[in-house]
């Protein structure tokens, strides 16, 4: 690696950006066009959410009643906590999305009715269990049926059970769409700029001059993709003050660790742009490339869908997408205040993409011509 | 027919390019075949042959661009392919298409290209300057690249190609683009350059530009044909070259186009320029075909040129004595 050929690729790319107005354009124009057509609500039902107990009362009642809410298939208990502390410090982590708490004078509030006899607990920044825990509300549950047959079915749930939103107490759309969608614009232009931009180079016929200089592929994917970590970064800055001054979206954890995030995310669009870019023959190919990942990225990451609500090999294939990680990366960040320790599991998978994919890619880039 | 004048023979020591059964096949197309080839230091070696004869992969396996799929080649001492980064250290390469960036200025690909050869700050300066001046570059340093002329843009490339002051220089088809005045300059820009002790290897389909070559290798459907200096080559022609006057050309050149031993018929002007495999008795044959088809032309044997060579070596059933 020779750091000034380096500079040399990497100055010669800035000036060509500079100079290409339709990119310079992508770049600014493709984020804001996207974040006012998303700012508005996707909204689905799911099941198998990821869920902690507290049961304090330690009943009959209380017991079956969290075997319903278990046979309900909406919430998967994966933890039996006894401190509320510990549900606050699970749902930072984004290893539950919902709890159901059971307070000691459970069999008391439900002789009573005069207050909610159980609460479930949700986090809000996800969408997709804000409305599943609307769906508990109103589940008709026979354990809290029993002696109140006189009373009108309908007006006993939403009095027995209280819905407790964490982090977006106001059930707001664009608060749960702008942390992800840096994920999603990041991935549809890094890929597509960093594939075309090398691509570009083969099919202009630069490359048959370059290959034929003591130029390495390493500094030549390297110089010609550095200055794209800056766009990327510029892209996730406008998504943030645009989703502040449109959408009041809010950044609960520390900016740094927001830009951590994003930064490994652009690196693992970058590795996934120049793999691209060692396949394709044509800009046009690498765009439909781009775009054939791009599509089930958004579709099973969590962006659009509700990753608990989709079948298990999905999820599996969720798992190797790097949107995937992203998303509750910067979800766990920004809405629910989380640090990259408590989310480390997230940054270690995107820093295995980009191994992996690296190396495929430095595998398959031949300083050749056939 | 693979004229060799023994007294040029050098010893191998001075070859720069060394190749023996060199072949590149592209799946069930074998683009190169078998191509034996030497050019020596400071020499202006040619290229000459129909497009898609392998002029421009055989370049491209010189350069270490493509892997040949059988043979060995040698480049200024170094194996091929296993020593290629080696020889782009030490090679210039002219691409047949402009492959310097179009959306960048004159100076900034130059500037470029040193950076990508090891030189920066002040020395890559000079060297930039040293050939602003040769190639007359100095009033375009701010234009584009893509902005130029086709001469304009040639000589940039080969300014770009030498910029490294290379032992060896490979032009694909460097004057395909531009106006014959500028082809002029540009091959004097050549002769300078072997004149300083750059070798090169020049490929063309311009018989000017071939017979202008130290020697000269004839490449047909990716096998050599002959190669020779330009004057041997036309020596060593199988055949003559008749000048035939006629008041009707294109109905004598159909008459001659049915003779087996006719290589070629070109009209030249209102004469026809024949091209037979009879040489001693060529006039005498060909008299002796007119008559019989009731015509009298006036006969006249003419030297022969390189096109005669061309005609002669690519011929696909052509009798070459070897």
């Amino acid at each position: 690696m020779n750091f000034s050929r380096l500079f040399a690729v990497f100055r010669k790319e800035l000036r060509q950006l500079a100079r290409d107005r339709l990119t310079f354009g992508m770049i600014i124009g493709i984020p804001t066009l996207q974040l006012l057509m998303f700012g508005f609500a996707i909204n689905l039902d799911v099941r198998h959410l990821p869920a902690a107990v507290l049961d304090d009362a330690d009943t009959w009642r209380s017991r079956e009643l969290i075997a319903e809410l278990a046979s309900s298939q909406v919430l998967d208990f994966r933890y039996h906590v006894t401190v509320p502390q510990q549900i606050e410090e699970l749902m930072r982590g984004g290893r539950i999305s919902a709890a159901v708490v059971i307070p000691g004078d459970f069999e008391n509030r439900l002789e009573q009715r005069d207050r909610p006899a159980w609460q479930v607990v949700v986090d809000g920044s996800d969408q997709s269990v804000q409305s599943a825990a609307r769906q508990l509300g109103s589940f008709p549950l026979a354990s809290l049926d029993y002696g109140s047959a006189a009373l009108r079915p309908g007006a006993l749930a939403p009095q027995a059970v209280e819905i407790v939103n964490f982090y977006n107490p106001e059930r707001r759309a664009p608060i749960n769409t702008v942390p992800g969608l840096i994920g999603v614009i990041l991935t549809m232009t890094m890929v597509i700029f960093t594939a075309m931009a090398i691509v570009r180079e083969r099919e202009r016929g630069n490359m048959e001059m370059l290959i034929a200089t003591p130029l390495s592929s390493a500094e030549l994917t390297l110089g010609k993709v550095l200055p794209y970590i800056g766009i990327g970064l510029i892209q996730v800055t406008l998504i943030l003050i645009l989703g502040d001054l449109v959408f009041g979206v809010p950044i609960r954890g520390s900016l740094f660790a927001v830009y951590v995030s994003s930064l490994a995310y652009i690196g693992a669009t970058l590795a996934l742009g120049i793999l691209i870019s060692t396949l394709a023959k044509t800009q046009f190919q690498a765009m439909q490339m781009a775009f054939f990942l791009f599509l089930p990225q958004i579709l099973l990451s969590g962006f659009m869908f509700p990753f608990d609500g989709m079948p298990v090999p999905a999820q599996w294939l969720a798992e190797v997408f790097p949107l995937t990680h992203f998303l509750r990366l910067i979800r766990g960040v920004m809405l629910r205040g989380a640090g990259l320790g408590e989310l480390w599991q997230e940054l270690a998978a995107l820093a295995l993409f980009i191994g992996v994919v690296l190396t495929i890619a430095v595998r398959r880039f031949r300083k050749r011509l056939d | 027919m693979n004229a060799r004048d023994p007294s040029r023979v050098v010893p191998t020591d001075d070859a720069v390019i060394i190749a023996r059964g060199l072949t590149k096949r592209f799946g069930d197309f074998t683009a190169v075949d078998h191509l034996d080839l030497t050019v020596r230091r400071a020499e202006v070696y040619g290229f000459l042959g129909p497009n898609g004869c392998g002029k421009s992969t055989t370049i491209r396996m010189l350069c270490g661009l493509l892997t040949p799929s059988e043979g060995t080649a040698s480049v200024l001492g170094n194996e091929l392919p296993r020593d290629a980064e080696a020889v782009k250290r030490r090679i210039g390469y002219m691409t047949q298409k402009f492959s310097l960036y179009e959306d960048l200025t004159v100076t900034e690909n130059l500037e470029f290209l040193a950076a990508l050869h090891g030189r920066t700050g002040a020395s890559a300066r000079t060297r930039i300057n040293e050939l602003f001046a040769r190639y007359h570059l100095g009033e375009l340093r701010g234009r584009s690249a893509g902005a130029l002329s086709g001469g304009q843009k040639q000589r940039l490339a080969l300014a770009g190609a030498v910029l490294h002051e290379p032992e060896l220089l490979l032009l694909d088809e460097p004057t395909s683009a531009v106006d014959p005045q500028s082809r002029r300059d540009f091959w004097d820009a050549l002769f300078d350059l072997a004149e300083a002790g750059t070798t090169l290897l020049v490929s063309t389909h311009y018989m000017d530009e071939a017979e202008r070559c130290h020697r000269l290798a004839i490449l047909d459907r990716g096998r050599l044909v002959a190669d020779g200096t330009p004057r041997d080559l036309m020596a060593a022609l199988p055949g003559t070259t008749l000048h035939v006057e006629h008041a009707e050309p294109r109905r004598l050149q159909q008459i001659l186009a049915r003779q087996p031993h006719v290589f070629g018929v070109a009209q030249i002007g209102a004469s026809l320029r024949v091209l037979t495999d009879r040489r001693e008795d060529g006039v005498d044959w060909l008299q002796a075909i007119l008559h019989e088809a009731g015509v009298t032309a006036l006969i006249q044997p003419t030297p022969a040129n390189l096109e005669d060579v061309f005609v002669a070596a690519t011929r696909p059933s052509v009798v070459r004595d070897s």
